[in-house]
């Protein structure tokens, strides 16, 4: 067995009175993606500054590839690269200068260091913008040009902290696609998000975290199992018939169903093992048999939130609001 | 532009494949390496906006200009007899004035995301602050040749020739490179750009006016002799006036070389202490 990329056992952080990180517990097998889920100010960023040796822990204790975060720093930044949420490049220096600086800086003379930049910015497909600033990027290619900065050196671990948050849904299937290639390739991934689509997608094994704890953890298929695989959304023409649809619904789902602040709505978390989409036909049957209309009718997977009502009895939204 | 780059392009696996193949790790560039490459990038900086040499061009031509003139006449009989005496001393003034945009600079940089960047590289940590000063040297060099020029121009005539004066814009240099390290710790230390504008002006105005820049000490009351005698920038000034005349004082470069010594010593300290912390 290979050493974990990443063990953090107690790990804390403390800001004034907010414990940002408070007792957190990860095993990262090397190898593959890994993804850390929680609601802004979960404390996912700072647990990254942290295994990245840009903040000091205030307790608990971190390796990364069995080097301590602390006292061998050095050791971990020869393997690691991070792709902070703000992109980690200069803004006022062109794609190409700044490719060139890190590969002046990793070690690489001049030469070297150009060809390299030039077969980044190729490979990226920014061969084009490569002479301009920065700055002039759109969102997607800003973010191209950071984990191109960041994968230089082919690093044994990259952090990729909310790589696709504020991306469209084009920039953010390319950095997917990119994550899936350099994962391919034997570097490890630790992405954070706040999308349970985006660790579903790419993670091998989540965790969920929340005032800076892990609070589950486990693969896609074992945390959605936890929360049920489908969630019915339910909309319906008039507020009075709700309290029937609500009894109708529980009765043919043999599940919870939540009455949502907006009076027409509802919600139900099904486990049907493959068999949800035909649940969710019996309930949209029955509702339609007692006279009930419905204006909208979705099945879908668990949202964070419902995920995060699940594991803790509270929603995400609540931090994000703050 | 933007948009065509945009919408066309597909991340190709096996593209990305071969830029991904581990290829032999460099070794990690020695800290000169590094600190050069960072200086490096001090200078594409300022290419990419070279409005900012307005201070090291525009701000020394001003200074020379105005306090040969407006001094000349009263202290000196005339400017430029006045000038002979001054212009070592408007030269340092202009020059330790300008450094504190090191500060600044630190400042705006450690906001921005590419500074995690570079903290998370294996490389000699004080790299990054030696780049930024290395860029500045080159800023300072602008200044002292901008104001040797119109100095010369107006008739300073330093008898210690081309020797001398190269020797004295030298010795100024490294008493800058060794004074900036107060800037980046203060660049690193406080919270805005203006707070770091307005440290650099509370050192700056008493250490450069406080001296023997514009006056002779002698001409000033005792408890103020007191702080003239131990301001370094007064032994800077007398060693650059002292080369520039062709009698170099060994006394006066000796504390020059103490006081950049220890500056580096405490105030690299600390900076490369904050910089670790941050």
């Amino acid at each position: 067995m290979p050493d974990p990329a990443i063990q953090t056992s107690g790990l804390v952080k403390v800001f004034g009175d907010t414990r940002a990180v408070d007792g957190l517990d990860l095993s990262v097998p090397s190898g593959s993606v890994y993804g850390v889920l929680g609601p802004n100010g979960a404390g996912k960023t700072t647990a990254v500054r942290m295994l990245a040796t840009l903040l000091r822990p205030d307790g608990g204790e971190a390796t990364v590839f069995g080097h301590d975060v602390v006292r061998e720093a050095d050791a971990v930044r020869s393997r690691v690269s991070l792709t902070g949420q703000y992109a980690s490049v200069d803004e006022e220096m062109t794609g190409a200068e700044n490719l060139i600086l890190l590969g002046r800086l990793l070690g690489h003379r001049k030469p070297a260091a150009k060809e390299r930049a030039a077969e980044l910015l190729e490979a990226f497909g920014l061969t084009e913008a490569a002479g301009r600033q920065v700055k002039t990027y759109s969102g997607g290619m800003r973010r191209r040009i950071d984990i191109a900065a960041s994968i230089l050196n082919t690093p044994d671990l990259l952090f990729l902290d909310e790589p696709t948050t504020g991306l469209d849904p084009r920039s953010r299937n390319q950095v997917w696609d990119i994550v899936r290639v350099v994962v391919a390739h034997g570097t490890t991934v630790l992405l954070t998000t706040q999308y349970l689509e985006e660790a579903d997608r790419l993670a091998s094994r989540i965790a969920v975290i929340d005032h800076g704890k892990v609070i589950a953890e486990g693969t896609p298929g074992e945390l959605k199992s936890s929360v049920g695989s489908g969630s019915v959304h339910v909309r319906l023409r008039d507020p009075a018939t709700r309290g029937e649809a609500e009894r109708l619904l529980a009765e043919t789902l043999d599940a919870p169903v939540y009455l949502e602040a907006d009076p027409v709505a509802l919600t139900a978390r099904i486990t049907g093992d493959g068999a949800e989409a035909a649940q969710a036909a019996r309930a949209l049957g029955r509702l339609a048999e007692a006279g009930i209309v419905v204006d909208d009718f979705s099945l879908g997977q668990p949202s964070l939130d419902e995920v995060f009502l699940a594991l803790t009895d509270h929603p995400a939204t609540e931090e994000q609001a703050a | 532009m933007s948009t065509t780059t945009e919408t066309t392009y597909a991340p190709a696996a096996e593209m990305l494949g071969t830029v991904l193949a581990p290829g032999v790790k460099p070794p990690r560039p020695s800290a000169w390496s590094a600190s050069l490459t960072f200086g490096w990038r001090a200078v594409l900086k300022i290419k990419h906006v070279p409005e900012q040499l307005f201070d090291v061009t525009a701000f020394p031509l001003m200074m020379t200009l105005m306090f040969t003139y407006l001094f000349g006449g009263a202290l000196a009989g005339s400017p430029t007899e006045y000038l002979q005496f001054l212009l070592p001393g408007i030269m340092v003034t202009s020059v330790v004035m300008i450094t504190m945009y090191t500060g600044v600079e630190v400042n705006k940089d450690i906001e921005k995301g590419v500074f995690d960047r570079f903290r998370t590289l294996p490389i000699w940590r004080p790299s990054t602050m030696v780049g930024y000063l290395l860029g500045d040297i080159l800023r300072y060099t602008m200044a002292s040749t901008v104001i040797l020029l119109v100095g010369l121009v107006l008739g300073f005539r330093p008898q210690g020739g081309v020797v001398g004066v190269v020797i004295g814009i030298l010795v100024l240099l490294g008493f800058s490179f060794a004074f900036s390290w107060i800037w980046t710790m203060f660049g690193l230390l406080l919270r805005s750009e203006k707070s770091v504008m307005g440290v650099s002006m509370l050192v700056l105005f008493p250490l450069t006016f406080l001296s023997n820049v514009y006056v002779e000490p002698s001409t000033m009351p005792g408890w103020l002799q007191v702080f003239v005698n131990v301001n370094p920038i007064t032994h800077l000034v007398a060693s650059v006036r002292s080369l520039m005349a062709g009698t170099p004082d060994a006394g006066e470069l000796m504390w020059v070389l103490v006081a950049s010594v220890l500056m580096i010593a405490v105030f690299g300290t600390l900076t490369m202490r904050l910089y670790n912390r941050k």
